[in-house]
């Protein structure tokens, strides 16, 4: 139960959230048509007659785009249905060739499904999914061009996109940003959509209502095409407050149509109440029912990849990583390859290790150069072999670090970093003997100091003894033998 | 089923078809008429029907996912009333 | 030159073939024609240099050996069909001047069968008419006139109004149509021409500018039935580029061809025996079942339960279909565009519409519009939609009794250039008979069987099963050569 509320000026609130997200396919072609969907043609250079809508032009659908949908579903372990249909969805608009949409109303390709979402206080919650059916996408318009005129662009027009309609389970923010993140990730994973909001590849319309907790649902508003996690939260809060307000004030939440504006951080009604809109849904006569045989499903079931939840499990339970480790590690498709390619060269026995080496010294460096994993400069392999060198001996910790760092800068590998600088660390007695000697003549008060009880010094000892060592000195072995030394 | 003036607006709203006032006038009683003649079907027995789907019995063919078409930007927009610079040109939208 | 135009298709390509005469002079006699019919107005463009350079082709083809199935043969091209370089209207003013940069599936294959085109055919806005009188570009008038004397301008039927005028008038041998409600057969009736409707799906779609997509299909028109076997077999096949459009090889219609049907039953249905109908329709429906016992078949007395709410159940759903299909004409991509000054988006619409759609394009789109908005779709479309599967599972019962079935084409012989404008709903009921097989999907065709008191031509109606355009096809030859009609309309233009 999550105990998220807005506090109004007549008592607490809680809010309730719905989300239909549209996820653009990823395939070569559009829906229905033969033309590329690749992002950011010359305008109009990616369309078909059938596209612009010429008078006579007919919707031969494409394979990919369902089976991607049906790959979708069977990911978030939805119900397939291999009789569905399409049906025409009646308005007009610039970016609306046709003058109707083909979509699914009656019967969608995907039934109901459901994600897990982690939450921050450690907690899991379950956001069920109504559907997830097919259908075409819109032109561009562009307003700032002319003076007079919108220009359209129609290379968006008919590609296709998943409509996935949550159910109004989300009752925060926060869990609205989480499932939308865990959703992006299970797409990625599967493959079926890049997920990449700023260009539009995935976008969200935030369904909002206002309760009394324990009360029935309160009048929804919809705020369309949100294209970031932080904005469709921000909406989310936005919207929540503004209705508490508005009813405390005596008003009624009015069953709308919004949109978000960054600028200035809140939602703007889209539509008045008289273009309400009446889709006239009807079977489109031009396509047949889609069936989908038994061999077609079991391909899809088959090619899908381990996904997220099974791959975190796995690392916990196979590997022993840390459930944190295990988390962080699958929460992208890129992260967990990259990791898995480490590890195909490390061995799984390295796994913990790897991990923890991946998130704080890996990520630390791309953080700083503003990188994502797919542009890290050190490949898998790299990264391997200098795992492998601490974890034969070879280097220390700190020497890995050190050899990490020109990694970075010189992308050279790890073993001819470490023979063409000789920063091998050293286990020799002797030496290491000889070294501490004269640290410990060099500070006689200290040693007597920490003899006398103040065990706190022996870090000073150790410091010590790795700077006259240039810190190739083996660390256990320094520590094993100042031990002896100082007594 | 009668259909009054209101209701002729509506609809002719939703087509997007300006109509004048005697356009109006007119049509609501030619429309009220073959409304009523077509309301005729509710008396018909179709329990257990279930609507036509396809007409001849025939399988919904997939296509394979391959780029065939496109890259026709002249012809697309050789019949448009108003192009510019590769767009349609409509008169501005206020979103 | 007469002699030439007098010629079907079957005589031109043979003619061709056996050198008899040139295909030059066959497209020129038809091309000198069409410029002596303007007065039908059955051509809203005329294209001779199409149909001359398609006819030395086929001169071409015939010297080096390889004539195609209709190389010689010029034909008139409905301007429903998507004509590459050609304007195509839909006979609306909201695609004047509008030139398709691609060719329908169905007109291609013609061509690439070596047909010749000689203009695009006037025909009722977008295919919405049984007159051809809500064209854009005025009616079509019918070369029959009345045997009274009095000259009134006649209907030549429609939507295909311009391609029975003109075929029945020889401006040329053949010409294309489409059907919808009745839109090839009832004009063929009224002008005493042959046509037919295949099975839906057996003719692509594709190019072909939408009405109604669940029940148009395509067709040929011309006058006698061996014709339009050739015509049909050169239009027909499957299309990947349309989903409704069957994948079945094209069957070889002219070579099977054959007038005698005995072991065949032909089903007569009681239900089209009408109140109301002139009795010469009835009297050349019984002429009808005669010829057809001649022939050797055994006649059947069957019943089609829901005949009666076939027009009604039409008039639901070819409105909503057609509702939707034109909503792409809005002045944005191509067409006609009114935009109102200081006018945003919407208004342009709205003006655009208004100005380039007639008065009864612009009433089905309203009865479309409401059938399927917000509270009727139930009550309306989908009640619709289960009646039309009735009244198919009717003719699927029906199959067990009888191999095709008989009735008239149409209540009526043509009748005068607005004696039924007036009534929207009396113009309907034109259709009456040829509905029940539109929304069944089921090949039907019409062939002359004889003329009225009036000297008026009247049809026969045969419906098969669903791809047995063959038993049509037969059952309309065996009447057609019974019914010897030989009339032709005197040419007044």
């Amino acid at each position: 139960m999550s105990d998220y509320r807005i506090h109004g000026a007549t008592g607490e609130w809680e809010v309730v959230i719905g989300l239909e997200v549209h996820a653009q396919v990823t395939s070569e072609a559009k829906l229905f048509s033969g033309a590329a969907t690749a992002f950011g043609a010359e305008p109009n250079t990616q369309v078909s007659l059938i596209d612009a809508a010429m008078p006579g032009m007919l919707p031969v659908p494409n394979v990919e785009c369902i089976r991607q949908a049906v790959r979708t579903g069977m990911a978030i372990d939805a119900k397939i249905n291999a009789w569905s249909r399409f049906d025409r969805k009646n308005y007009f608009y610039a970016d609306l060739p046709q003058g109707y949409q083909i979509s699914q109303l009656f019967h969608p390709l995907v039934g109901e499904g459901e994600i897990s979402v982690d939450l921050e206080d450690g907690t899991t919650k379950t956001i069920g999914i109504e559907r997830i059916h097919v259908e075409q996408d819109a032109g561009k318009l562009m307003h700032d061009q002319h003076p007079d005129h919108s220009y359209v662009d129609l290379n968006r027009s008919g590609v296709a996109l998943m409509e996935i309609v949550s159910k109004a389970d989300m009752r925060s923010p926060e869990e609205a940003g989480a499932y939308v993140r865990k959703l992006r990730s299970i797409l990625r994973y599967v493959g079926s959509c890049d997920g990449n909001m700023e260009q539009g590849s995935m976008r969200a319309d935030v369904n909002v209502s206002v309760r009394r907790p324990g009360a029935p649902f309160g009048t929804r508003t919809e705020t369309k095409n949100v294209n970031s996690v932080r904005f469709i939260m921000a909406v989310v809060e936005h919207e929540a407050r503004r209705q508490v307000d508005l009813i405390e004030e005596g008003g009624t939440v009015a069953q709308e149509t919004r949109l978000y504006d960054p600028d200035r951080g809140e939602t703007r009604s889209l539509r008045s109440k008289e273009d309400a809109h009446d889709y006239r849904y009807f079977p489109d006569p031009d396509l047949l029912p889609l069936e989908l045989s038994e061999d077609f499903l079991a391909e899809c079931r088959a090619s899908l990849p381990e996904l997220p939840d099974a791959k975190r499990a796995r690392y916990e339970n196979q590997l022993g990583l840390s459930a944190y480790n295990a988390a962080v590690l699958t929460a992208e498709v890129e992260t967990a390859r990259w990791f898995e390619a480490l590890l195909a060269e490390l061995g799984e026995d390295q796994a913990q290790r790897a991990s923890n080496w991946v998130i704080s010294d890996l990520f630390g460096a791309l953080n700083k150069l503003g990188k994502g994993i797919e542009d890290s400069p050190v490949s898998p392999s790299d990264a391997a072999q200098l795992l492998q060198l601490v974890a034969d001996g070879t280097l220390s910790g700190t020497l890995a670090k050190q050899v990490f760092e020109i990694m970075l800068e010189t992308g050279d590998a790890p073993d001819r970093i470490v023979e063409e600088r000789g920063l091998r660390q050293t286990s020799d007695t002797g030496a290491i003997e000889a070294v501490i000697a004269e640290v410990l003549a060099a500070n006689q008060d200290k040693v007597a100091e920490y003899r006398g009880g103040k065990d706190k010094l022996f870090g000073f000892f150790v410091g010590q003894t790795m700077k006259a060592m240039a810190g190739k000195a083996n660390p256990q072995v320094v520590n094993e033998l100042l031990k002896k030394a100082l007594g | 089923m009668s259909v009054d003036t209101a209701t002729v607006r509506h609809i002719a709203k939703l087509a997007r078809i300006a109509v004048t006032d005697a356009e109006v006038e007119s049509l609501a009683p030619e429309l009220s008429n073959i409304l009523g003649w077509i309301e005729q079907l509710g008396e018909v027995d179709v329990s257990g029907v279930a609507p036509m789907t396809a007409v001849i019995p025939n399988r919904l063919r997939l296509r394979e996912d391959e780029v065939t078409d496109g890259g026709i930007r002249e012809d697309v927009l050789k019949n448009a009333p108003v192009a510019e610079h590769g767009f349609f040109a409509v008169p501005k939208v206020i979103e | 030159m007469s002699a030439l135009t007098d010629l079907g298709i079957a005589a031109i390509r043979d003619g061709v073939k056996a050198g008899d005469f040139s295909a030059r002079d066959v497209a020129e006699a038809f091309v000198a024609a069409v410029e002596k019919g303007r007065g039908l107005n059955a051509f809203v463009a005329e294209t001779p240099d199409h149909a001359l350079a398609a006819a030395d082709a086929a001169d071409a083809a015939r010297a080096s050996g390889d004539l195609k199935p209709l190389s010689g043969v010029p034909l008139g091209i409905k301007d429903l069909f998507a004509t590459k370089g050609v304007q195509t209207t839909a006979g609306s003013r909201i695609l004047e001047g509008f030139t398709p940069t691609y060719e329908s599936t169905v007109s291609g294959n013609l061509f690439a069968a070596g047909a010749g085109m000689l203009g695009k055919l006037n025909m009722d806005e977008f295919a919405m008419g049984s007159s051809n009188e809500t064209s854009g570009y005025g009616p079509v008038i019918s070369p029959w006139r009345r045997s009274d004397g009095g000259n009134a301008a006649l209907a030549p039927g429609g939507s295909s109004g311009g391609s029975s005028a003109a075929v029945s008038a020889r401006l040329c041998p053949g010409a294309t149509g489409t059907d919808t409600g009745g839109s090839i057969r009832q004009p063929a009736a009224f002008t005493g021409i042959t046509g037919i409707k295949p099975t839906y799906g057996r003719c692509s779609r594709w190019g072909v500018v939408a009405f109604a997509s669940s029940l148009d299909q395509a067709g040929p028109m011309a006058r006698d039935v061996r014709d339009c076997a050739i015509m049909l077999e050169a239009m027909a096949g499957f299309d990947p580029k349309d989903s409704t459009s069957l994948d079945l090889p094209v069957p070889a219609w002219e070579a099977t061809l054959s007038p005698d049907l005995r072991g065949k039953r032909v089903g007569i249905p009681r239900e089209y025996r009408i109140d109301g109908v002139p009795a010469e329709i009835d009297a050349v429906w019984d002429q009808g079942i005669e010829w057809l016992r001649d022939a050797g078949a055994e006649i059947v007395e069957v019943s089609l339960p829901h005949t009666k709410y076939a027009l009604p159940t039409y008039y639901i759903i070819a409105p909503a279909e057609a509702s939707s299909n034109l909503a792409r004409y809005d002045g944005v991509r191509y067409g006609k565009r009114v935009a109102p000054e200081q006018g945003g988006l919407n208004d342009m619409y709205e003006a655009t519409r208004a100005a380039g759609f007639g008065a009864e394009v612009k009433r089905r789109i309203m009865i479309g519009t409401y059938v399927l908005s917000a509270g009727f779709y139930d009550a309306y479309f989908n009640q619709a939609q289960k009646v039309r599967a009735l009244i198919a599972r009717d003719f699927e019962a029906v199959w067990g009794q009888c191999d095709v079935i008989l009735t008239p084409t149409a209540p009526s012989a043509a009748f005068g250039l607005g004696e039924k404008t007036a009534d929207p709903l009396a113009m309907y009921l034109n259709d009456v008979f040829a509905v029940p097989a539109s929304l069944a999907g089921l090949p039907a065709m019409s062939v002359p069987a004889g003329l009225d008191g009036q000297g008026l031509p009247l049809g026969l109606q045969i419906v098969g099963k669903a791809l047995d355009e063959q038993g049509v096809l037969d059952a309309g030859l065996a009447i057609e050569q019974r019914a010897g009609f030989a009339a032709r309309p005197e040419a007044w233009w």
